[in-house]
């Protein structure tokens, strides 16, 4: 890779030995990847929950907290993913506090090397968000679909490491989605089928991520009638990536770098696969129980927007959550402030609810959370928490918002 | 038999040799594995159930989020971690991963990977050339 002078100071030790390591790292990866050079990024986003760090990571942390100031500091404004636990509400869930004690020592850390701890996967609802071809280190697979496609803003998966070595040496790797002929459209795919709500957004997203066959796959979408709001796009995207590691989708007539078929696909456009109600359908099938039983209904994975959590407040307004089961909500710490501040957490948490800021369900040790609480049959509207959560010994079901309050309300899932 | 050899792309980590544990299955550390007890735990996963630690783990495509990323280093601190991990196209995420965790990984081969290498094959791995040797 060629290294400006700053970038060969930095190999050579003279940054200090935080940003040696970091671009040490970016090297190999560059390599790996065939970059010619870095670029520079104007943020980083940093996904370090606890469970993904463990022990090890906590360490590495503390130990970079604990070096010269001089040489630890991210150099660009840098914040995080949701983190592990809510350090005010962990008990009612019964997170295990040595795993909330292991995220308090990972928050100190990481407020010692000059990170902003914004908690949230929605930072371009909430934060900053980008503008068309800024390039940025973004450490979350939905966070990096919804820039690079909604705002055609330019990014890379950046795991933890990986987007924590960039705060520190303010640039990455150029490689992937920073190269225009990688965000030319690779298939084509035209819905007949009109998503009506955010489980539907997220089913087709996953339904068309299911079918990538790499993280270079763009999938580029038509047929869409209504334009999609922030929130649709975000499930949509949030499940394509989950379900696909895809990184970069276009929705013609709808997302800046697709205003038409031509130039989505710089010319070439391939003939379209079509999706039906009946794709979808299997879809939700496939997220289907053969009983009524109902353990934890979570609406999570991404965090919920201010207007999702008005509309969570309605439906929960003047119901009771059945005792037999569990309604867990999880936002970003500014959304919860804001919902404090205009009475939506009161309507939801009147309901029984548990409203969890700065996590995510996913994220804070869902195994360990499902065998202290008794939580196997999962509800959700969030098509990317079902496609995750298999994995940690749950059974999920995939239904709109609707039918899962309605579901929490009666102790069992409802037709 | 004479040791047969494939050519990947240049990898990351060191030289690492091993079982082969083999499927034509994608991977993520979060979404398929219980990495306290090192199997594969996604019930829908190929390799559900089978044990992959100091295995040369063979599968098709990285699949989605990014918390393999941190995931390798710590499966790594404990020795839970897989020998080597070769996949037809790996992503970013698990290339960040097996720079920071010190894991070996190639990609990109001249065939699929998943049907040039068995379960059970004794595999040396090479990332600096990205040459894959089975005897």
């Amino acid at each position: 890779m060629k290294l400006s002078d700053r970038e060969q100071a930095m190999l050579a030790g003279d940054l200090g030995a935080a940003r040696q390591r970091a671009i040490e790292q970016q090297i190999q990866v560059g390599r790996f990847f065939d970059a010619e050079d870095f670029v520079a990024v104007a943020q980083a986003h940093i996904m370090a929950d606890t469970e993904s760090l463990g022990e090890a990571g906590v360490d590495f942390l503390e130990d970079l907290a604990a070096q010269e100031k001089t040489d630890n500091q991210v150099c660009i404004p840098t914040i995080t993913d949701p983190r592990g636990a809510d350090f005010n509400q962990f008990e009612r869930i019964n997170h295990d506090p040595a795993y909330v004690a292991l995220e308090q020592r990972a928050d100190k850390a990481f407020r010692a090397l000059g990170i902003l701890m914004t908690d949230t996967c929605i930072n371009y609802q909430t934060i900053l968000p980008p503008v068309r071809g800024e390039h940025l280190a973004m450490g979350d697979t939905g966070v990096v679909i919804y820039c690079n496609s909604v705002f055609a803003a330019r990014t890379n998966y950046e795991g933890g490491p990986a987007a924590l070595a960039a705060a520190l040496t303010g640039r990455t790797p150029r490689y992937g989605f920073h190269l225009d002929q990688n965000r030319v459209g690779s298939r084509l795919f035209h819905t007949e089928y009109q998503p009506k709500d955010w489980s539907q957004w997220g089913a087709l997203g996953g339904f068309i991520g299911r079918q990538m066959g790499s993280y270079y796959e763009v999938p580029v979408l038509t047929g869409i009638t209504d334009p999609p709001s922030s929130d649709d796009l975000k499930h949509f995207g949030a499940a394509m990536a989950s379900f696909g590691s895809t990184a970069l989708f276009h929705m013609v007539g709808v997302t800046p770098e697709a205003p038409d078929l031509e130039t989505a696909f710089a010319g070439r456009v391939p003939a379209a696969h079509s999706i039906t109600s009946k794709d979808l359908d299997r879809f939700f099938a496939s997220y289907a129980m053969a009983d009524d039983g109902l353990d934890v209904v979570v609406f999570a994975a991404p965090q919920l927007s201010l207007f999702e959590l008005d509309r969570l407040a309605g439906l929960l307004e003047n119901q009771q959550i059945h005792d037999e089961v569990s309604l867990v909500i999880a936002t970003s710490p500014e959304n919860k402030r804001a919902a404090e501040r205009l009475g939506l957490d009161d309507k939801i948490v009147a309901s029984g609810a548990v409203l969890l800021e700065g996590v995510c369900f996913y994220q804070m040790h869902a195994r360990e959370l499902g065998e202290a609480n008794g939580w196997t049959r999962l509800m959700t509207n969030s098509a990317k928490l079902v496609n995750i959560i298999g994995g940690y010994g749950y059974e999920p079901v995939l239904a709109p918002m609707e039918r899962c309050i309605a579901s929490a309300v009666a102790g069992r899932i409802v037709p | 038999m004479s040791a047969r050899i494939f050519k990947g792309h240049a990898g990351i980590g060191p030289r690492a040799t091993g079982e082969a544990l083999v499927a034509d299955d994608n991977f993520s550390a979060r979404y398929d594995l219980n990495r306290i007890e090192g199997v594969f735990s996604r019930p829908s996963h190929k390799l559900y159930g089978q044990n992959y630690v100091g295995k040369i783990l063979v599968l098709n495509i990285a699949k989605g989020g990014v918390a393999t990323a941190w995931m390798f280093h710590e499966m790594a601190s404990r020795t839970m971690a897989p020998a080597a991990l070769l996949l037809n196209y790996a992503n970013p995420i698990i290339a960040q991963g097996a720079a920071f965790g010190g894991i070996p990984l190639v990609d990109r081969f001249d065939g699929d990977i998943t049907k040039l290498i068995h379960t059970g094959d004794h595999v040396t791995v090479d990332p600096a050339t990205g040459e894959i040797r089975v005897s």
